[in-house]
């Protein structure tokens, strides 16, 4: 799903540019609630960066503070070396992109879209080239004349981006750019704003709470939890390490496997977890996490199913149990396994025609590799 | 789009019905029929009887039915400048009236209506609180604010701010005064009604497109609520130009109005036919064009 990775630029690892925008410190408390807490983030030009998390854990408040309609009590906020705190909303050089659209309904489409244009001193001439060109860019042509009621969702919605993006911002924020649209027309949508982006080379910072969404567009994620970001990473790096627990069940779903570390070393190290019945192999080196107890966590397609006869049956770490619940997907099968310890396991197959039937015994187990330890 | 909805309520019918007769019977009974019978005796001419005006039918002699209607009360009101000039300053009085409310009544319920929530019903009490008291106690008080040893003046001269009373009694300026108090809460209310519908992220963003306050007021806070204060300025316009009481306690000798001609027409002359004519007049100069403005209004506001 690494779709912009195909450039091969990863800024944030080389870290031989200076990030465009920075964020240090920053608090903001609504009537003693902290919705932002001391939060800091740097964000380089050309990314497609996700602020993700549940409501009320502060991205919005974080995303409005950028655009300037809500000051942060404390910490700094710098654009290009510009210090954003120090203007108010109509002079930054970001725009926005809100949830609803919030396009002008007594307006036409041109006329909302040239809005922005109209402070900037332009000809008349210019500033209808500007717009043609973005109502293009939207593939919006033939709308122009249109009032906002007059357009479906997905219209509306490319509106409020051209009109976002035709002061040629330096950062785009995007405030749940999709979450107006029904499930077919956002899958659509996700491609077009990142072929738009590529475009226009503009910073996108997208507020979202769903998690596939910020898989499918990000170049980064942050994911944020009563106000502080808990995991910075590419979304490759969150899914497959996530740092928390919280990180590791929010993104996706996951097993966790708890006990202490018994045995480490360069070539793997074991958990010892009485749930599974024995010890777990993982890859990683734990020596950091020497005799404290963790969680080994395992994404639901790692772990591979199979009759419990079958002898041919291979993987690091085996268990036997019963099939409890079974959910048919569609493309893939999503089965409950219980072990004799009582823990329920999550195993997700892929429908290839192979099924297992509710209380059928069963062997399941995931390779070495496929395990990661959470300590928080 | 229509055809179903159409069909949809009559399959609801009888209640949908019943709801909507009750009360345009109302309008019928208590405002189109004693109009209609005002326009009547406007066309009669005034008698010494009871009621003090002629009958518009009659029986002539060789047994035909007469109906007689007179026209010169109309001529008489549009050739008689005191009517032209009741007219005119009722118009004033009314327009200064819907300005200056506009001016004072806009800021007001743009603050109540940009309150949180919490606020929101406490400020708009204290905007419909005089309605509790008696609109003629009110206009009453005024009187004891505004005369020569009123609370104005008498603070003023102990201030020694002036040496002599300010006349701001019986005369325009006090009319004014009070018809603009009178009327702000008419004002207020549908401009309240209209701001708080706003989606204010509108204005978020216009600000964000690089639009400062001046801006976005002028160019989206200002046009969408335009049905807002077209429907509060017609409210305060349409009986501020029939008002009596305030010009009649707070005006001065020279203040004429079209209620005060209205008045003089029927309670002092008994000269019923010409008073309805007045009534009449107003009400089909003014209130005519103006519900066509408000019809038109509604309409385009339905347009998409």
């Amino acid at each position: 799903m690494d779709v912009l990775r195909d450039d091969g630029l990863q800024p944030w690892a080389e870290k031989k540019v200076a990030p465009q925008l920075r964020i240090s410190n920053v608090v903001k408390t609504f009537d003693g609630f902290t919705a932002v807490d001391d939060v800091s983030l740097d964000i380089y030009r050309g990314e497609f960066f996700s602020l993700l998390g549940g409501s009320g854990c502060g991205k919005t408040t974080l995303l409005r503070m950028l655009a300037g309609f809500e000051f942060p009590d404390r910490g700094a906020i710098t654009v290009d070396g510009l210090d954003l705190l120090k203007l108010q909303p109509y002079e930054r050089p970001l725009n926005m992109m809100f949830q609803n659209y919030a396009l002008f309904p007594h307006m036409t489409v041109a006329k909302n879209i040239a809005f922005g244009l109209r402070n900037e001193g332009l000809g008349p001439d210019e500033v209808e080239k500007r717009v043609k060109k973005s109502l293009e860019l939207v593939q919006l042509s033939t709308f122009s004349e249109r009032k906002p009621n007059q357009l479906s969702g997905g219209q509306r919605q490319r509106v409020a981006l051209a009109r976002a993006l035709i002061k040629r911002p330096s950062v785009l924020l995007l405030d749940e750019p999709l979450s107006a649209l029904d499930k077919k027309l956002r899958e659509a949508t996700q491609f077009e704003l990142i072929n738009i982006q590529k475009q226009v080379g503009v910073t996108f910072i997208m507020v979202t709470h769903d998690q596939d969404e910020a898989m499918a567009m990000s170049t980064r994620i942050a994911v944020m939890d009563k106000g502080r970001v808990v995991q910075v990473g590419e979304p490759r790096e969150i899914y497959e390490y996530p740092r928390s627990r919280f990180v590791a069940t929010f993104i996706g779903s996951i097993n966790l496997l708890e006990g202490p570390v018994i045995d480490f070393g360069a070539d793997g190290s074991r958990v010892e977890c009485a749930q599974w019945g024995g010890p777990v192999q993982v890859a990683q080196d734990l020596a950091a996490l020497a005799s404290h107890h963790v969680a080994i966590g395992v994404r639901p397609e790692k772990i591979r199913l199979a009759r419990a006869d079958d002898s041919a049956f291979a993987a690091d770490n085996i268990a036997e149990g019963v099939v409890k619940e079974i959910a048919y997907l569609g493309d893939s099968m999503l089965y409950r396994v219980q072990l004799p310890g009582g823990l329920l396991v999550k195993v997700a197959a892929q429908n290839l025609g192979v099924w297992f039937a509710a209380d059928e015994p069963v062997r399941i187990g995931f390779d070495a590799s496929a395990g990661v330890a959470i300590d928080k | 789009m229509s055809a179903p909805i159409f069909s949809n309520a009559q399959t609801r019918g009888f209640g949908r019905f019943l709801a909507v007769a009750v009360p345009y019977g109302w309008f019928l009974v208590f405002f189109l029929a004693p109009f209609l019978i005002v326009a009547k005796i406007s066309l009669s001419t005034a008698a010494t009887a009871i009621p003090p005006y002629e009958s518009l039918v009659s029986w002539a002699d060789d047994g035909a039915l007469v109906l007689t209607l007179h026209f010169n009360n109309y001529k008489l009101i549009f050739s008689d400048p005191v009517y032209l000039i009741a007219y005119a300053s009722s118009l004033r009085n009314a327009a200064v009236t819907v300005i200056f409310t506009l001016l004072l009544g806009y800021p007001l319920a743009y603050f109540i209506a940009s309150r949180s929530a919490k606020w929101r019903a406490p400020l708009l009490m204290l905007v419909m609180m005089p309605f509790w008291t008696s609109f003629l106690i009110r206009v009453y008080a005024w009187i004891g604010i505004l005369k020569p040893n009123g609370v104005i003046n008498s603070a003023l001269l102990w201030l020694g701010v002036i040496d002599k009373p300010l006349d701001i009694l019986n005369n325009q300026f006090a009319v004014y005064l009070g018809m603009v108090y009178a009327y702000l809460p008419f004002m207020v209310l549908p401009l309240y009604a209209h701001l708080e519908k706003l989606d204010w992220s509108l204005l978020e963003a216009a600000g964000d497109l690089g639009a400062r306050p001046a801006r976005v007021f002028r160019e989206v806070t200002l046009p969408l609520s335009m049905p807002g204060i077209v429907a509060g300025s017609l409210l305060v316009f349409i009986p501020a130009v029939g008002e009596y009481i305030v010009p009649t306690l707070l005006g001065g000798p020279d203040t004429l109005t079209i209620g005060a001609a209205l008045w003089n027409e029927f309670f002092s002359n008994h000269d019923w036919p010409v008073a309805s004519t007045v009534a009449v007049a107003l009400v089909v100069l003014l209130v005519g064009p103006l519900m066509a403005l408000q019809n038109y209004q509604a309409k385009e506001e339905q347009k998409p």
